[in-house]
């Protein structure tokens, strides 16, 4: 007979080797299995074009929980996050806006557009520090259920109840107007200048189809500002040998505990036999038999998709089909000849911390203007960092690679996304990249351009959303993917979920893959 | 007033934090940005330049150099060959380490060693009645180091394979831009590092070839702060702050021998005599005093405490170097001497020296730390040294 695991987790991500590897530091027989012939999922580092190694979509590290990479020792499997500490803006009139680690350097800069910002600035991130760390706790937190609380949900939910009344009044207010603000009004009670607005305000739409005045957006402004928390821990890195050293890092912590690792190695059905989850089927036909079966991709996948839907009660097939995905964002990675040149800056060294092609609020607000109509934008809000300026490994000595994030590109683009398309999505890009830093096109020697619709394709990423669905307020905490079922667990016993579709969402945070096993090995499994 | 060094101008130029401290005389930079955590980062993924010249430099030749070596060192400088370099601490009399550096042999018989202060005078007194010359070369000699996992690289560009892949504390003679260069596969990091000793008047032309050389690859300088987490990862002690050299201490209670300090396998008590030989002799026989151990500080433990005051954990940025207690079960059992928050581990990590009985790697104990002016106990675990030991540190 078969050898029979304890679990088999579908899809190796970042989530699901996390969960691996804490099913296998448990004693579990664990195996996972990966569609491509890379671990990682949407956390790679790959050598599109030789010579030059790419972090093919996800890009930065911030928000992966302390508690893994301390439970993992990570740091000894290869985690190695280098500080990426200033950010850039070049201004459509030839001025700039330069943040820095520094306080004082980036206090001068700031009083250079306004002396009232330049005070606000250090007291503004204050504020977004103790939000930060008055919902901290959820993040680490197996949701509650309040709809139907059990003994667990009630003792969680009084947990909760204690830390919210242990903040004060002001806090509170605050939070609750970055619940429900959009980032860019909530930032107009704080500052004048609009770069610095348009700044702040980006990390409230990235991986959302919403712009800097949609309301809804301070929130996910907020969960950027997480990583700030962990003291020492903190600020957005990168690691070194792109994101793909982080899935390779978490992967030998899980080969390390005994966990089986297979590529090239596609799930076409999960098993299920008298509404209980027994194995999974591949494509190539080979059925492999578990305990427990644990699937590491989006919601859509994990149900609608691996799944005969008539296995599903038909309120809950509704809610996971009404789960917002919306994908709006693309990204260009760019082999470069040499170091781009941007007029407007005044300092090199900014080339090593985050570039943002933001000039103002209206700019960004524009470009997702193209997109609620389904269009690309036609000059894209663009996080462009250049990673091998802070890890000369990445490419040959004297060359460079260009990391580009976008937003705006529909998934549901007029049309449909093709080839021309994604040409002609690509060249909105870099045209956009030459308007700020003229020459840059003659520097590019190879270009990859990912549309919605090729992250979904390659990556398995429902409708090209790099969160496994929208991080806003109705689709997060105990409503993720949907309510009764954010516990990690599915309505098919003994299948469970552990991608970023599930708390406390994405990013390369860990989080599900940690929570969901701990709620697998709580169970008894 | 301290004075400059022959790559001052150099450092000057680039030491936009103004930030110096006074090393054996000199100037020296503590970080060249207005943060260290670049150069931390250069040391331990790239590469950095690090302006070793106050170090104290001494020309040891003469027909009996190996025998005055022996005599002073603890390890057995006869096994150290022509082109090889060894780590080496001295000790007084009463086997109290006086200091700690290095040994090269530079040509036959012709010895050049490093220390940390002063030590021109022990040596010629240990010389008498000898033929040999102990001439004092700090002051001809430029020095530089070269560290990070990209170093032999750089190197390899400006020196030639045979020099890059140089083995791990072995020298040989290289020309680099047409200057002299005498270089040593070693260094104050626990990282891939080379330690470049050159002419003072050629300084700033090897400073300037080794940061062209070194662009492409990051290469940056370093300053003392970002030197010091590096080295306390590596688990190599300073001296002044780990311990205290026996000149300059005046009561007993502040002295320390290589056993106490984990360095007992520098100590070689069956090369023929050497100062120091009997007591420590003595010492291994009865065991000695104190160890000296890694503490991994625990994240839980120091989070709890700082939760009582509604805050997260908040750690200095920079390594410290003021002893603190350590306890067992309420009984203090030893000190902290210095700690870092290694971003690099992720781990808080600190050098130790207590009682031997809780030496084992795994041991819990506990260790004092102060959050808003109040005392409390972090629980540590004992671990072995170095805390930081990647494979091309000696590959």
């Amino acid at each position: 007979m078969a050898e029979i695991y304890d679990a088999v987790i579908i899809g190796g991500g970042h989530n699901g080797l996390t969960c691996a590897a804490y099913l296998a530091r448990a004693g579990r027989k664990v195996l996972v299995l990966e569609r491509r012939h890379i671990l990682g999922g949407a956390a790679v580092s790959e050598q599109i074009y030789p010579g030059f190694t790419y972090t093919v979509c996800s890009y930065v590290v911030s928000l992966l929980r302390p508690e893994i990479i301390r439970d993992l020792e990570l740091p000894r499997h290869g985690l190695q996050i280098l500080p990426l500490d200033s950010s850039f803006v070049p201004m459509e009139n030839g001025d700039h806006l330069a943040l820095w680690s520094d306080p004082a350097t980036t206090r001068a800069e700031l009083q250079r557009h306004s002396k009232r910002d330049a005070d606000a600035y250090p007291e503004f991130n204050q504020m977004m520090y103790k939000m930060g760390f008055a919902v901290k706790p959820i993040l680490g937190m197996v949701p509650p259920n309040p709809l139907s609380p059990g003994v667990d949900d009630v003792r969680r939910l009084v947990e909760l109840g204690r830390h919210a009344k242990g903040l004060d009044a002001r806090t509170f207010q605050q939070l609750t107007k970055l619940m429900t603000m959009s980032a860019t009004d909530f930032l107009d009670e704080w500052f004048e200048c609009d770069v610095l607005k348009a700044l702040t305000a980006i990390n409230g739409i990235i991986g959302t189809m919403l712009g800097p005045r949609s309301p809804g957006t301070a929130y996910v402004m907020l969960h950027h500002f997480m990583g700030e928390l962990d003291g020492a821990f903190t600020v957005w890195g990168f690691q070194k040998g792109g994101t793909g050293a982080v899935s390779n890092a978490i992967a030998g912590a899980a080969r390390q505990h005994g966990a089986v690792l297979r590529c090239n190695a596609p799930v076409a059905q999960v098993i299920v036999r008298n509404g209980q989850a027994v194995g999974v089927a591949l494509e190539s036909g080979e059925e492999i038999h578990a305990r427990t079966v644990v699937s590491g991709l989006d919601p859509r996948q994990t149900f609608l998709k691996l799944l005969d839907s008539r296995q599903l009660p038909s309120e809950f097939e509704t809610a996971i089909n009404n789960f917002k995905y919306r994908g709006s964002s693309g990204k260009v990675n760019l082999a470069l000849d040499g170091l781009p040149t941007f007029p407007s800056m005044p300092d090199r060294a900014l080339l090593q911390g985050m570039i943002e092609i933001c000039p103002s609020v209206d700019f960004v607000e524009r470009a997702y203007d193209d997109a609620k109509y389904g269009e690309f934008s036609r000059r894209p809000f663009l996080d462009v960092l250049i990673p091998s300026t802070i890890d000369p490994t990445l490419a040959p000595p004297g060359k460079h690679v260009m990391s580009i994030f976008v937003q705006y590109a529909p998934y549901k683009l007029n049309g449909g996304w093709n080839a021309k398309q994604r040409d002609a999505f690509g060249d909105a890009v870099v045209n956009t990249l030459e308007e700020f830093a003229p020459g840059i096109k003659k520097l590019i020697l190879h270009r990859q351009v990912l549309s919605p619709w090729d992250l979904e394709q390659d990556f398995g990423l429902a409708e090209g959303n790099i969160f496994h669905g929208e991080l806003t307020l109705d689709q997060i905490f105990f409503l993720r993917p949907t309510a009764g079922w954010a516990k990690f667990r599915t309505p098919i016993r003994n299948y469970y979920q552990c991608g970023s579709g599930t708390h406390p969402g994405g990013g390369i945070t860990g989080g599900p893959g940690r929570l969901a096993a701990m709620e697998i090995l709580r169970s008894g499994k | 007033m301290p004075r400059p060094t022959p790559f001052y101008s150099r450092t000057a130029a680039l030491c936009e934090s103004h930030s110096w401290q006074e090393w054996s005389g000199f100037l020296s930079a503590n970080m060249y940005e207005l943060h260290h955590l670049r150069e931390y980062y250069a040391i331990r993924t790239a590469a950095a330049l690090i302006d070793i010249s106050p170090l104290y430099k001494y020309l040891v030749h003469g027909p009996d150099a190996l025998k005055l070596l022996n005599r002073v060192m603890t390890r057995d400088i006869a096994r150290c060959a022509v082109g090889q370099v060894l780590y080496t601490p001295w000790c007084d009399e009463r086997g109290s380490i006086i200091d700690d550096g290095t040994v090269t042999q530079l040509a036959p018989g012709r010895y050049r060693v490093t220390a940390a202060d002063p030590s021109l005078r022990w040596f010629q007194d240990n010389a008498t009645g000898l033929q040999v010359q102990v001439e004092d070369i700090s002051d001809s000699l430029a020095a530089l180091a070269l560290q990070g996992p990209l170093a032999g690289e750089i190197l390899q560009q400006l020196a030639g394979p045979a020099i890059a892949q140089l083995k791990y504390f072995r020298h040989a003679a290289a020309v680099i831009a047409g200057m002299k260069v005498s270089v040593t596969r070693t260094g104050y990091t626990g990282d891939l590092g080379y330690e470049l000793w050159a002419d003072p008047a050629d300084a700033e032309r090897l400073w300037d070839a080794l940061m062209a050389a070194g662009q492409p690859r990051l290469l940056r300088a370093a300053g003392q702060l970002a030197l010091d987490m590096v080295r306390i990862e590596a688990g190599l002690l300073l001296v002044a702050v780990d311990f205290i050299s026996s000149k300059k201490t005046v009561f007993d209670v502040q002295k320390s021998t290589p056993y106490e300090l984990g360095l007992g396998w520098t100590v070689m008590l069956d090369k023929g005599n050497f100062v120091g030989r009997a007591a420590l002799a003595a010492e291994r026989e009865r065991g000695a005093a104190w160890a000296t151990v890694g503490l991994d500080v625990q994240w839980e433990s120091l989070e709890q405490i700082y939760k009582r005051y509604g805050m997260p954990i908040h750690l200095p940025e920079t390594a410290w170097s003021n002893a603190v207690p350590v306890f067992s079960d309420d009984i203090q059992i030893g000190r902290a001497t210095s700690g870092t928050w290694s971003p690099l581990l992720k781990k808080y990590v600190v050098l130790a020296r207590i009682q031997p009985q809780y030496a084992k790697p795994g041991t819990r104990v506990s260790m004092e730390a102060t959050v808003e002016a109040q005392r409390h106990m972090t629980e540590a675990r004992v671990t072995a040294l170095p805390f930081y030991n990647p494979p091309h540190k000696r590959a």
